[in-house]
């Protein structure tokens, strides 16, 4: 059996005020799973995410990614192996054009300048975006950023991406895009997300946070299903889930389908 | 869009300038970097009545301008935007020195108006050559630049730093304000009390932000070091620049090119 990609194993952690934000998360996610993060706003997804990068180190338990434990000495190689997307691409994006942007992460990996380009190109143009290499990042679209801003993550390789409410901001045809986008991606993938419609599409599998603490793990068909444990964590079936509701009478059905 | 938003998009239109591919673009940025350090040196080492001698120094920004297609009304509006500093600077010098220097026709010229243009004109040299720079090399460029000539690593990383969360607050900033502005109806000014409220706000959320920045850059290993792609090496064409201009300025510093110039046509029309 392949080792999992990413280990939580009793994840804990507080913040400096003593505000418990992780109580002991446990979970495993194999190579190639793609799996949602739900919760409601504060339940603690965006302080998981940032475990994973080393942003934050765990108070308590212990977590592992890529077979490497996150901690200070292995802090360069998590990050290597672990791209994450931002919920804002402008806290990402910040060199002066979106080609010195993608080729900042690569460079730092110490990729030799010739090398560098060519993945640059590579990734921008996975992302539909190699029209975009000479353009300041602070012009573009929030579409064109996300875009942008997922491209220098790819460029770099990572085994697993992690991304924070990647359909934020964006309109419905760039949300579609990017949807498409990431299924064509064989990565580990860890979305947190409230867009249950993106996480029903991209992941095979959802975690539920709640206040902190893991919920329910399962399916995420399965997950959805369940109104219940939705509703607890401030969440609602996806739109694309819900059944048809007998509808009122009407004298003309403007499209002459029901429902 | 509010007048900081606009500010912002001046701000971020420089980094827009410096993604340029004229020659001087393609200078490294050590010889550009080296060859300002020397003109601007050059500038500040004249005495403080000094103000003929300056003029011809207008060659090299105005170079800058030509040479790496930049909007020069672009940059004399900025200049013209931090010119009150200058002019606060010296703008007590004919009170206080009022010594008469020279006569212009029946009007006596003190020492403290001749010292006052002077720091105008310094002023218009010295930023509009470090704005040209900055257009046609980039804040990524100089601060690697600075790095490879020696400048400890710190400092260059504070240098950084200061221009990226520069933008962060002028971003936050522009938020607040259209924030403040939708919700104060007709009201222009504001409270000193709202003021501070703002201003305790902006620095929080400008921190907020900072951090998510940062932390965005450690994800991608960021290590304290700005790599920029297709660093240039010092050439024949760095070493011809910077040779160059540092006799350009040689022979302006040692002569007085305008007064040189005046006396041969004063000759020429006698």
């Amino acid at each position: 059996m392949n080792r999992p990609m990413v280990e939580a194993d009793k994840l804990q952690y507080s913040y400096p005020d003593g505000t418990a934000a992780l109580s002991g998360v446990s979970f495993h996610i194999a190579p190639g799973e793609s799996v949602a993060l739900v919760g409601e706003n504060g339940a603690g997804k965006s302080t998981l995410l940032q475990h994973f990068t080393g942003c934050l180190f765990p108070s308590g338990g212990l977590l592992k990614v890529a077979g490497l434990l996150v901690d200070r000495k292995n802090l360069p190689a998590v990050r290597r192996a672990v791209g994450m997307v931002f919920q804002n691409p402008d806290d990402q994006l910040f060199m002066p054009t979106v080609f010195e942007d993608v080729a900042f992460g690569l460079l730092n990996l110490g990729v030799p300048e010739a090398e560098a380009d060519a993945k640059v190109l590579d990734a921008l143009k996975t992302v539909g975006a190699a029209h975009l290499s000479g353009r300041p990042p602070y012009r573009l679209s929030q579409g064109e950023k996300r875009a942008a801003a997922i491209a220098g993550v790819l460029a770099m390789a990572p085994e697993i991406l992690v991304m924070d409410e990647p359909s934020s901001n964006l309109d419905p045809l760039s949300r579609r895009r990017l949807i498409a986008l990431l299924k064509t991606f064989g990565h580990t993938k860890i979305i947190a997300t409230h867009d249950l419609d993106l996480a029903l599409e991209l992941c095979e599998r959802t975690i539920v946070i709640h206040k902190g603490s893991l919920t329910a793990d399962g399916p995420t068909a399965e997950i959805f299903r369940n109104d219940a444990l939705l509703g607890k964590s401030s969440l609602e079936r996806p739109p694309s889930m819900r059944s048809c509701q007998p509808a009122a009478p009407r004298a003309v059905d403007p499209d002459g389908t029901s429902c | 869009m509010n007048e900081l938003g606009r500010n912002l998009i001046d701000i971020g239109y420089i980094d827009t300038l410096s993604a340029g591919d004229s020659p001087l673009h393609r200078l490294d940025p050590r010889a550009k970097l080296l060859t300002t350090f020397l003109f601007i040196s050059a500038v500040v080492s004249f005495n403080k009545y000094e103000v003929s001698a300056l003029v011809p120094f207008f060659l090299y920004p105005a170079f800058l301008i030509l040479a790496g297609e930049l909007p020069a009304r672009y940059l004399a509006g900025k200049l013209l935007a931090v010119a009150p500093f200058a002019v606060l600077v010296g703008i007590f010098n004919p009170v206080l020195d009022r010594q008469i220097l020279f006569q212009l026709g029946p009007v006596g010229v003190s020492g403290g108006w001749v010292s006052f243009i002077s720091i105008l004109t310094r002023f218009a040299l010295t930023v509009s050559a470090a704005l040209a720079l900055l257009s046609v090399t980039g804040m990524n460029g100089i601060c690697e630049a600075l790095a490879r000539l020696g400048v400890p690593r710190p400092f260059v990383v504070q240098l950084l730093f200061l221009n990226r969360y520069l933008l962060a607050l002028t971003g936050e900033a522009e938020r607040m304000s259209r924030a403040r502005s939708l919700r104060s109806s007709a009201r222009k000014i504001m409270d000193l009390r709202i003021y501070e409220q703002l201003l305790g706000q902006l620095l929080l959320r400008t921190l907020d932000r900072a951090e998510r920045v940062y932390r965005a850059m450690l994800c991608r290993g960021f290590d304290g070091r700005i790599r920029v792609v297709r660093f240039s090496k010092i050439g024949s064409r760095e070493t011809a620049f910077v040779l160059c201009w540092a006799g350009v300025f040689a022979v302006f510093r040692a002569m007085n090119i305008s007064l040189v110039f005046g006396n041969l046509v004063m000759g020429a029309m006698k």
